[in-house]
């Protein structure tokens, strides 16, 4: 009797809430933040990574990884001023001379490109994605603060597995105003009004510190991100190529060009007496 | 060389920390504050792996704000330290640890003192009166076993406090860009202008 009433009767309160099925298919409705990628079956990735992929202690390694870079960006009352070079190079090989490192997250915010090509270009497109994504779901534009720490979680997540990017967040917001924040591979989100990242770094530095004010105007603040790119593809072997310029506004970014640096150097020498090192004559 | 300074008094601790926050042989920011708060009377300061630090600090944070809220009340600084020390210890322990030392400053609103609680990597963890991380406690450990007293006033504590960042600004070999001063009272956490522009004398 009692198998009987068993089979035909079921406890009170059986089918309310989500079955152990249904709350998994919920969760994996939405992507999680870090998507599962298979790793290598081994101990160090990361350790596995540099053996296979740094030229500098290894000039026979078999893969080799575009490096070598310089970006810069710096908050103005105009905005923000984003400029980088365009060089890849692989070992002592240039790999290219026209690549993008301003990528264009959306209409609004911009991302810089240093360390591995790969891994700039893959994470911010999936930024993008995610900002996208933010304004659905929130019917309203993410911030610029939200969207590189999405980045920064991100990396940060993967920190220790061989990720290599140096990256720049810009984009100008009503709430926030003109915002950058840089990003790195160890998981270092930080904001601030001035950044250069890349082997050519300290050139840029040098020549932006000096003359940067907050203050400056449009044509300034442009001129002195062409020209500060300009110094660091002189000196750093492993910058050139073209400057890419952008400024970001509140209505979104606008693009000043990707123009050689060989007419600008030339131009810059011969007009302005700087460079006075490099002469064109022969004594 | 991040610089973690920590100082009790009578009724209140003293925590500063560097403000530079460097990559490789670049300043990349010097305005960088190294502290977060945890509730009303717990201060916590770290230095340590890029990255790490910042997201242990505010991974803690959020657990002991829930805390409070779930409870209502807020955990003491002995409580919060043993918390920080046992989460230490748990990372020590998995595949990815967090390497960051932490100084906890705190006020007890139940005993009435103050109280400042030193931590390191490997989730050691002291009560002392005085502390310094990293190359800082080379210079300053001296000059507090020297100088301070269990029952020293505020002004005699950052009159200290100075004696310390003068110290380091003379021989330290990198520039820290000074320090963010701040200190937890029974009024609780509140930072202090301190003044870190003036050249010091060398010997």
């Amino acid at each position: 009797m009692d198998a009987l009433v068993a089979q035909y009767s079921r406890p009170a309160h059986h089918d309310e809430g989500y079955s152990q099925d249904e709350q998994q298919e919920l969760i994996e409705s939405t992507p999680s933040l870090s998507l599962k990628f298979a790793l290598p079956p081994i101990a160090s990735p990361s350790a596995w990574l540099r053996a296979m992929t740094d030229d500098y202690s290894n000039p026979n390694c078999p893969i080799k990884i575009a490096h070598g870079t310089t970006t810069l960006a710096f908050r103005f009352k105009g905005g923000i001023i984003v400029a980088t070079d365009s060089r890849a190079t692989a070992g002592n090989w240039i790999a290219s001379q026209t690549v993008k490192k301003v990528i264009e997250i959306n209409p609004m915010l911009l991302g810089t490109m240093a360390g591995g090509a790969a891994d700039c270009q893959y994470w911010l497109a999936y930024l993008g994605m995610q900002c996208r994504l933010h304004e659905l779901r929130h019917k309203r534009r993410i911030s610029v603060a939200a969207a590189s720490k999405i980045l920064a979680n991100l990396v940060y997540a993967y920190k220790g597995m061989g990720l290599s990017m140096g990256t720049m967040c810009a984009g100008v917001t009503p709430q926030e105003g003109p915002a950058l924040y840089y990003i790195d591979s160890d998981g270092t989100r930080l904001a601030g009004n001035l950044f250069c990242v890349g082997s050519g770094q300290t050139f840029a530095y040098g020549v932006l510190d000096a003359e940067y004010s907050y203050d400056l105007s449009e044509e300034e603040a442009l001129e002195l991100g062409r020209r500060s790119i300009l110094a660091a593809t002189h000196r750093d072997a492993f910058s050139g190529g073209f400057i890419n310029l952008y400024h970001v506004k509140e209505s979104g970014w606008v693009k000043h060009g990707f123009s050689d640096t060989n007419p600008i150097f030339w131009k810059t020498k011969l007009e302005k007496g700087e460079f006075s090192n490099v002469t064109a004559d022969l004594e | 060389m991040e610089v973690l300074l920590g100082i009790t008094g009578k009724d209140y601790t003293i925590i500063a920390a560097s403000k530079a926050a460097m990559r490789g042989a670049t300043i990349l920011k010097a305005s960088d504050d190294k502290t977060r708060a945890l509730n009303k009377h717990s201060l916590m300061a770290f230095s340590g792996e890029a990255g790490d630090t910042v997201q242990f600090a505010e991974y803690i944070q959020a657990n002991i704000q829930l805390y409070s809220m779930r409870n209502d009340t807020n955990l003491g600084p002995g409580a919060v330290a043993s918390f920080v020390r046992g989460e230490l210890a748990k990372a020590l322990r998995s595949r990815k640890p967090y390497t960051v030392n932490l100084m906890l400053g705190g006020w007890d609103p139940i005993t009435e003192k103050p109280s400042l609680y030193w931590a390191d990597y490997l989730a050691s963890l002291a009560k002392l009166p005085y502390a310094a991380h990293g190359y800082a406690q080379y210079y300053c450990l001296s000059i507090l076993d020297k100088h301070h007293h269990p029952d020293i006033d505020f002004e005699q504590g950052m009159k200290i406090l100075r004696m310390c960042t003068d110290e380091l600004k003379r021989r330290l070999p990198i520039d820290f860009k000074g320090v963010f001063v701040k200190v937890v009272t029974k009024d609780g956490i509140r930072e202090i202008k301190y003044e870190d522009d003036m050249p010091v004398k060398s010997a």
